[in-house]
């Protein structure tokens, strides 16, 4: 079963490539450093595992390390989203 | 409730996936990072939902910390500053992956629960390629900011030493699979990967950066997928493999804007690359150089139809952009056709130009890539290149010896006159000189980048 549960994640990660294959490419040089940006503050989404570990009970370990996490995962978010936002304001057509 | 969350999982990875889908055109761009931001505000608020957590003061100090310092960043960072910038959030998603995976392997050691064989796996590799992400952008970080030199740094033993250290995380990792309970292991490989994303990086020299930020965001990417095994969350597997998938495609464009091979770059690079000044083997120039004063020029952009200007890092440098700007808007008010060429590696990462064009208000039809752009060169009346080097050196196309031959190039030489705006006559990254100098249809123009053109501007509405 936990072998089938990993295949399953396999799966999904696969798809996952592919689709971001067929996106990215369609994305213009001149907009390739919001991309990085954007695409960065999506790769915050660890923020996700950060809340679990920091969200238990008793303060352990885990908690204070789930802390810094989360710190380091909502520099990435917010930091990310906003710096592209700006960016992408800055595009103008004539 | 573990169905809602699921659900609402999913929704978020549809709005990331289509907020990368809009970045397809500048105009939908915008709303596209939105859209994305908004799966990330669901994919939070519906974690904080989640029965295993349970206590908040931590979180909140946490979310209001992180998205301070985020926000400070974000809003404080100049477009001139955008490399590191991006380098710098790389390195803080790495090191929030090694904090996630460190955590769950604390809480199945102090917890009742079995360590299963596939958890660790993706632990170890979730660690690895985290702290290899983490330390390595700081590292990029420093050399972009210029903390650190932004030469290629050679050190003794070089690939035997990271090889060895490879080999040995790997095989630490493998006995902490087969043998799960032994932190000091998993502490150990931990600081061996954040040593080796230090030794990774420090090779690469300043203008290969775009291939290490490139290459870094992609390890971000997976670092996420690998914190979505831990974590069995699809959604993270499918956010990350986003990443992943950019960062890969980045990175191979910008190997063939130079091309040379992923491992030439993250090896460590060209001989002289980087040199700072005339390089030592610097052979005799083939002909002469002729320079040209802000009155001449004016006078000589006073009666063209077509210009193409070409910019470069130096112009990042010097923070020309918006003096650029001011000259092609006194150029097309003379009717003066102004159209920009964009080298795929021009600037220290992917799109670095184009960012800062925009912002100096460049509309951004204006600005064109190479492949559209370099069969117009001869038809053009002037070239105006302004902190360009390598990327405009003719060598690429016929000089076999060259360490750039092959290397795809703007075709500047084609036009009818080459102006180069550059502070002085010294080799660019690749440490060689650059023959287009010497050419009967160039023309130098030195000096400071922004200081000139502004003086250029001023030159041509007196003109006027």
């Amino acid at each position: 079963m936990e072998g089938f549960i990993l295949l399953m994640q396999i799966y999904v990660f696969v798809l996952a490539i592919v689709v971001g294959f067929e996106l990215i490419t369609k994305v213009p040089p001149t907009l390739h450093t919001p991309l990085m940006s954007g695409s960065n503050a999506i790769s915050g989404i660890t923020i996700v595992g950060a809340l679990l570990s920091a969200g238990v009970e008793e303060i352990s370990i885990s908690t204070i390390l789930g802390f810094i996490a989360i710190i380091f995962a909502m520099i990435n978010v917010v930091g990310g989203f906003l710096v592209t936002d700006r960016m992408l304001k800055m595009f103008k057509k004539k | 409730m573990l169905i809602v969350s699921y659900i609402v999982y999913l929704i978020a990875s549809i709005c990331f996936i289509f907020g990368i889908k809009k970045l397809a055109s500048p105009k939908t761009a915008r709303q596209g990072n939105q859209i994305a931001a908004v799966g990330m505000l669901l994919a939070i608020v519906v974690t904080l939902l989640d029965k295993r957590v349970l206590s908040f003061e931590w979180i909140i100090a946490g979310i209001i910390i992180g998205s301070a310092i985020g926000a400070l960043f974000a809003l404080k960072v100049k477009m001139t500053g955008m490399p590191q910038m991006v380098g710098l959030l790389n390195g803080f998603g790495g090191g929030a992956s090694v904090l996630v995976a460190i955590s769950e392997y604390e809480r199945i050691y102090f917890g009742s629960q079995q360590f299963e064989a596939n958890t660790m796996i993706t632990i170890v590799l979730s660690i690895l390629i985290g702290s290899v992400t983490f330390t390595g952008s700081l590292i990029a970080f420093g050399k972009l900011q210029e903390l650190i030199t932004g030469k290629v740094i050679k050190y003794p033993f070089q690939h035997p030493l990271n090889a060895i250290l490879i080999l040995g995380v790997f095989v630490a990792g493998v006995i902490l699979v087969i043998n799960p309970v032994n932190m000091e292991l998993l502490l150990i490989i931990t600081a061996v990967s954040l040593v080796l994303g230090v030794l990774l990086v420090l090779p690469i020299g300043g203008a290969d950066m775009p291939v290490a930020i490139s290459l870094l965001n992609s390890y971000s990417g997976i670092a996420a997928s690998m914190t979505g095994f831990v974590l069995s969350n699809n959604m993270l597997i499918i956010a990350g493999a986003l990443v992943g998938a950019s960062g890969i495609i980045l990175t191979i464009i910008m190997c063939k804007g130079m091309n040379r091979s992923l491992m030439n770059v993250v090896l460590g690079g060209w001989e002289n690359a980087g040199a700072a000044g005339p390089a030592a083997t610097r052979s005799s120039p083939k002909g002469q150089v002729k320079s040209i004063d802000s009155e001449e020029l004016a006078m000589l952009l006073d009666s063209v139809s077509g210009v193409i200007i070409v910019p470069g890092y130096g112009m990042a440098v010097a923070q020309a952009q918006h003096a650029v700007r001011d000259l092609m808007n006194v150029l097309e008010k003379k009717g003066v056709k102004v159209r920009f060429a964009i080298h795929p590696v021009a600037g220290r990462m992917p799109g670095h130009m184009n960012v800062l064009l925009a912002e100096a208000q460049v509309e951004y039809e204006k600005l064109l890539a190479m492949e559209d752009i370099n069969d117009d060169f001869p038809n053009t009346d002037v070239v105006i290149i302004i902190g360009a080097n390598d990327v405009v050196n003719p060598a690429a196309r016929h000089d076999q010896n060259s360490p750039i031959y092959g290397m795809p190039i703007l075709n500047v030489d084609y036009a009818k006159t080459v102006i180069i705006n550059k502070r002085s006559l010294n080799v660019g990254y690749a440490g060689i000189d650059n023959e287009l100098f010497f050419y009967p249809n160039a023309l130098m123009y030195f000096g400071d980048a922004k200081e000139t053109i502004t003086r250029l501007v001023n030159e041509l509405k007196s003109t006027s």
